[in-house]
């Protein structure tokens, strides 16, 4: 009587469809998959270890490094967590620029994702296309913040500077055409039978097992559970803005793919109903205790100097108290807790990455598949290694 | 110097060591090889935007088909080991390209696990700047690589065989 066993594989961390350094160990049975263990931590950074020893302004940049695929999601996260220790109230056209700027990140992050996942599959025109796109929303982003993509934007209290003037005709060209560019993706991929082979069937994870590992984002809405933080806890300001929340059916690679296409369109119309609302006024917060000062009283008085310099050297005593703010990025929830005990420092600041957590559904849904059907499931889990090691 | 070059420099040699030189620089195949936020920035740099292939840089998927390894993030100390493996399996002529802060020198990460810049294990041609580099920084850090692999001497006589390839110092 013939036996066989089961083969072990390495994969990774050096591997172009791992989106980064994450190795896998598979356990196979001839091309079929029985088991797959994640190995993480090649990126471990230490960016919370590194938190507790700076001020809440200084862990800003930090948070651009995490999802680097969408850094305003995680500035606006770890700052809403800020202002809501610090109870700070941002002034109206800097809550609207943020969720102008969130949306057009969820954008960013979904065009990556459209492009490495298609391009993993073997769709090597997506790929070229979805970056001809990224890179206006990069613009968009040198234009108000300097940088390209780790962009630090955001300030406790509101942003670090107005937006210039050509901002809303650049911001509203491009949301004029992206409906248009997501029409040639969806002529691509959508009825190709390859992509369909490919997708449709594959990573197929039960709502139930959805929630009980706990996915959130795309991966959830995709496995037919409707819930969106932007809608049901609400955040920022997104009560007053009327969207869709896309849910899958089938549960599957092709349900996840569709969720994320017209979640672009619905961020195309909330940057829209953004810019209908934005009005001239302050961005930052008075609050001169959390606040800087604006550049014009610190180039041109010794108070404004001095006040930003306190500030900058100093920060601000956070009161004693324990806050969570999460927030739907592109990804998922993407929470961030501070335990403060006083002081201008957090004495811990954990991270909730949705990557990390969705992470752990890649053995449940690429049991029974194909090797190369693997590949399909990291791409649509949709993971950044930057927020999985931290 | 002590630079084994058994062939002299005479016009010959030199004539072939540019021939070589020139179809060294215009095909430079690098390693897909991303870490972190910098690997983001090198694909936006491979795409249409900005296209490396017009230079004739292709990335390869196998440390044995490229030539040119672009360390693209933070080095950790967990992936240090995995990064010398790969660097030993490309096969000679290889350089080294630490793009961005982290791989220059650790950037802003400076933990105890993060390695402060590649160059504490693999000798590093071009240092890039930036965190991360714009794909303009990328482009002109490769073709500061590709002047410098035209001034390398004696890569037609390494590549039979005799002596090393080596960089004059008045270069």
């Amino acid at each position: 009587m013939a036996t066989t066993e089961t083969m072990t594989l390495n994969m990774g961390p050096q591997h172009p469809s791992t989106h980064g350094v994450l190795r896998l160990v598979l356990e196979l049975d001839g091309e079929v998959i029985v088991k797959v263990t994640p190995h993480i931590g090649f990126l471990h950074r230490g960016v919370e270890k590194l938190s507790e020893h700076r001020t809440y302004h200084q862990i800003l940049p930090l948070t651009d490094r995490l999802d680097y695929l969408a850094p305003m999601s995680n500035n606006l996260g770890y700052i809403l967590a800020v202002e809501k220790l610090m109870a700070v109230e941002v002034p109206e056209r800097a809550e609207t620029i943020r969720i102008i700027m969130a949306e057009l990140t969820r954008l960013e992050s979904h065009l990556v994702w459209i492009a490495c996942h298609a391009l993993d599959i073997g769709a090597m025109t997506v790929f070229i296309y979805a970056f001809r796109e990224r890179e206006t929303v990069m613009e968009i982003y040198e234009l108000i913040s300097g940088a390209r993509m780790t962009s630090n934007f955001f300030r406790v209290g509101g942003l670090s500077q107005d937006v210039p003037d050509e901002f809303v005709k650049k911001v509203s060209d491009f949301i004029d055409v992206m409906p248009g560019y997501l029409d040639q993706y969806e002529g691509l991929l959508t009825t190709n039978p390859i992509w369909l082979k490919r997708t449709v069937g594959n990573g197929v994870i039960s709502a139930e097992d959805a929630i009980d590992i706990g996915l959130t984002g795309p991966a959830l809405r995709g496995s037919g559970v409707d819930w969106d933080l932007r809608r049901d806890v609400t955040y920022a300001g997104y009560d007053k803005y009327q969207f869709k929340v896309p849910v899958g059916e089938k549960c599957d690679t092709f349900d996840r793919y569709k969720v994320r296409l017209v979640e672009m369109r619905e961020a195309c119309k909330i940057v829209r109903q953004g810019l209908d609302r934005l009005k001239p006024g302050p961005v930052l917060a008075d609050s001169p205790q959390v606040c800087y000062p604006p550049k014009e009283s610190v180039y041109n008085s010794i108070e404004g100097l001095i006040h930003h310099f306190k500030i900058a050297s100093e920060g601000f005593p956070a009161p004693e108290g324990e806050v969570y703010q999460g927030i739907e990025a592109p990804k998922g929830e993407l929470g961030y807790y501070i335990v403060s005990e006083g002081g201008n420092k957090p004495e811990r600041l954990r991270i909730r990455p949705p990557s990390f957590v969705n992470l752990q559904a890649i053995s449940q849904m690429s049991v029974g598949s194909m090797i190369a059907d693997l590949v399909a499931v990291i791409g649509t889990l949709d993971i950044v290694l930057g927020e999985i090691d931290r | 110097m002590g630079v084994d070059n058994p062939l002299g420099d005479n016009i010959i040699t030199t004539s072939l060591d540019l021939l070589v030189n020139w179809s060294r620089k215009s095909s430079i195949w690098p390693m897909t090889f991303g870490l972190a936020c910098c690997a983001i920035e090198m694909m936006a740099t491979g795409a249409s935007h900005n296209d490396l292939d017009r230079f004739g840089i292709i990335f390869r998927a196998s440390p044995r088909q490229s030539d040119c390894i672009i360390i693209a993030g933070t080095v950790t100390k967990k992936m240090l080991p995995v990064i010398k493996t790969v660097y030993e399996q490309m096969p000679e002529p290889k350089w080294v390209i630490a793009m961005g802060a982290c791989a220059c020198s650790g950037g802003i990460f400076d933990t105890y696990s993060v390695v402060q810049g590649i160059d504490e294990a693999l000798p590093v041609d071009v240092y890039i700047p930036g965190c991360p580099p714009r794909p303009e920084a990328l482009l002109f850090g490769l073709m500061k690589l590709q002047d410098k692999i035209m001034k390398e001497r004696n890569s037609f006589g390494a590549a039979i065989g005799l002596g090393e390839r080596y960089i004059p110092e008045a270069a």
